[in-house]
């Protein structure tokens, strides 16, 4: 009956004035955060002398842009690249961060904390300052320009550790205590019980990781040098360097990279807020 | 089916010791509940029989064979936990026959065994659900399950009732109670409520501080306790301690009332008397025993007796009356306790001191 009452909707008088703040924010802020994306879908479909035309919906609207930049190898080359990276470094991140996490979480033994304070304390250090000694290393050891030195700086992260390690604690010992007596090995226990309990966790990390692993371009930009390598945003923004700034070509590339991402958040989109909420990560 | 012996068994956390060297045995087949308040250790040297906490001293002996170093899963033992511990992710099916998880039975063998388990405990039509779709009950049903299922040679029960609602308590602890008399499998059982020590115990073992205060069946404890905690500790309600002043060939209450007791050989002149509530009545029999009077304060009617509180002395004494006489507030009531209904205690020391 409430139900019923209250979704006959209320009258304006009683909409609190609070309330009508809140939502002109928000439609202000849903407002900024779209415009961008609709002018991406909208230069797509343009041709180049529509370019700089800043109607929203073209005059002339035309799909050469993506059967171009389609039947272009070169682009589906630097997807394959960056799902290829992206998978393999969000897979990394989950076995390893959660492996990690879990011995820091659930194993008493001397210099636990001191890991754990070694580990966090590498959050504070800024990607800017580790990219020479990454450099340095990747070119000490010939992974300059491939796959593993693209991949190599993100496949375990101490954010994924602390996460992980943070979720595994609010696992139940008695869980684990009980797989022991049952004759599992510590191994199994992780995988087998500790790891479905924090399915939400394990959603979130590896969402997070391959979103940014997905739209990475700073590294991969200075990792690699042949454009067969190239990951889709280093790729995408060689269109504004070698022939000068071909926008319409930029927008189709970035419009089908957002693909994986729309449908990623799409399915898993429960999960984002819940790891969000969970963790108390920014968006 | 197997016997238990711990033989000075310690256990230490850096400086602090939490169990000092306890000796218990434990017969095959026997259901030993070991109660005590928060702390006493009673959990730990259960953990500690599991092989999930490392022993700090002494030995833990299962059929004869010394366990100390054994991993839990060699120690051919199943545990159920307070939080039921059965896994959200799996079905009761799947849940069951993890305990099998080391088993070499084929899976037809398994699915049987899980089968056979499911109906002695009423679970044959969940087992396809998931835990998050069974009440409080099934849930510790299915815990149950998963230790029984490999035919263990001793259960052990950490705390499994006290996440249960009253009704269910009572309910699961019979279910149990059957299940042993059916299995005959050795059970160590440990509670902080003397309540399900008392229904469901062989023997009980009573600790504090880590150490062991008294081991007896259920009717040794109510009737000998060995000190004032147990007294106190065992039987709801709590029994009275009244003080007295020990002289020759009695005892003079130092509450309001009177105590005519034979009584010798008593070190000190400072003891205690205690009285079950229900052994305080309102008729006196015989010349000898307690008797106490003071204003009654609170009535509680739980239909087959009333319990009586009596204001005297500024001390709180409970006796009992039969179910359809209640006492009115404030009314002035003399309540009796039999001689031979008496328990007697040291007031330093407070140990019990034998009457003749």
């Amino acid at each position: 009956m409430n139900v019923a009452a209250s979704s006959q909707g209320l009258p304006m008088s009683r909409v609190k004035p609070g309330r009508i703040i809140a939502w002109t924010l928000l439609f202000i802020g849903g407002v900024i955060m779209v415009t961008p994306l609709l002018f991406m879908l909208s230069t797509s479909l343009k041709d180049a002398s529509q370019v700089y035309d800043l109607r929203v919906i073209p005059a002339a609207p035309t799909l050469d842009n993506y059967s171009e930049i389609l039947g272009d190898g070169r682009f589906t080359r630097w997807f394959i690249n960056s799902m290829i990276v992206a998978v393999i470094v969000t897979l990394s991140n989950v076995f390893f961060d959660s492996l990690v996490g879990y011995t820091l979480a659930k194993f008493r033994f001397r210099g636990r904390y001191i890991i754990f304070i070694a580990i966090l304390s590498t959050l504070m250090i800024p990607t800017e300052m580790l990219v020479l000694p990454w450099y340095l290393m990747a070119s000490q050891f010939g992974w300059l320009d491939s796959y593993w030195g693209i991949m190599f700086p993100g496949m375990m992260t101490a954010f994924g550790t602390f996460l992980m390690k943070q979720f595994f604690e609010g696992v139940p010992d008695d869980f684990l205590e009980a797989a022991r007596i049952d004759g599992l090995n510590e191994f199994t226990i992780w995988w087998k019980i500790a790891m479905p309990l924090v399915t939400p966790a394990l959603s979130a990390l590896a969402i997070f990781t391959f979103l940014g692993n997905w739209t990475a371009f700073f590294w991969p930009l200075i990792v690699t040098t042949s454009a067969d390598l190239y990951t889709l945003p280093v790729g995408l923004s060689s269109f504004a360097v070698e022939q000068s700034i071909q926008w319409e070509k930029i927008m189709t590339g970035a419009s089908i990279a957002t693909l994986p991402t729309l449908i990623i958040f799409l399915f898993l989109q429960r999960y984002i807020v819940r790891g969000v909420m969970l963790a108390g990560l920014k968006g | 089916m197997a016997t238990i012996e711990l033989d000075r068994l310690v256990k230490r956390y850096g400086q602090t010791t939490v169990v000092h060297g306890i000796d218990l045995s434990i017969q095959d087949g026997e259901f030993v509940v070991l109660v005590g308040p928060s702390g006493c250790g009673k959990s730990t040297t259960l953990r500690m029989i599991a092989g999930l906490e490392e022993i700090s001293g002494g030995e833990i002996r299962i059929d004869g064979r010394v366990v100390n170093d054994l991993q839990p899963k060699d120690r051919n033992i199943a545990m159920v936990f307070q939080n039921y511990a059965i896994y959200p992710h799996m079905t009761v099916a799947e849940n069951i026959a993890f305990g099998l998880y080391r088993s070499k039975l084929s899976k037809s063998e398994k699915r049987q065994r899980v089968e056979e388990v499911a109906a002695t405990l009423g679970l044959s039509q969940l087992l396809e659900r998931r835990p998050s779709a069974l009440s409080g009950g099934q849930r510790q049903r299915v815990a149950i399950g998963r230790a029984m299922v490999r035919d263990p040679a001793a259960f052990l029960f950490d705390e499994p009732l006290s996440n249960l609602d009253a009704q269910l308590r009572t309910q699961m602890r019979i279910e149990i109670k059957r299940l042993h008399h059916r299995l005959g499998t050795t059970s160590v059982f440990v509670t902080h409520d003397q309540v399900e020590a008392m229904t469901m115990a062989d023997r009980i073992v009573v600790m504090r501080d880590g150490r062991i205060l008294q081991i007896g069946t259920p009717l040794e404890l109510y009737e000998k306790p060995v000190d004032v905690f147990t007294a106190r500790f065992i039987g709801s309600p709590t029994m009275n301690l009244l003080p007295a002043s020990l002289r020759d060939g009695g005892a003079d209450l130092l509450v309001g009332g009177s105590v005519r007791i034979p009584f010798s050989s008593a070190t000190t002149s400072d003891i205690l008397v205690g009285a079950r509530p229900q052994d305080l009545v309102p008729t006196a029999t015989g010349s000898q025993g307690l008797t106490v009077s003071g204003t009654v304060a609170v009535v509680e009617t739980l239909g087959s007796e009333t319990l009586v509180h009596i204001e005297t002395a500024g001390q709180t004494i409970i006796g009992s009356v039969p179910g359809r006489q209640i006492p009115q507030i404030g009314e002035h009531l003399t309540l009796h306790a039999a001689a031979d209904r008496l328990y007697y205690f040291d007031t330093a020391t407070e140990k019990a001191l034998a009457a003749q």
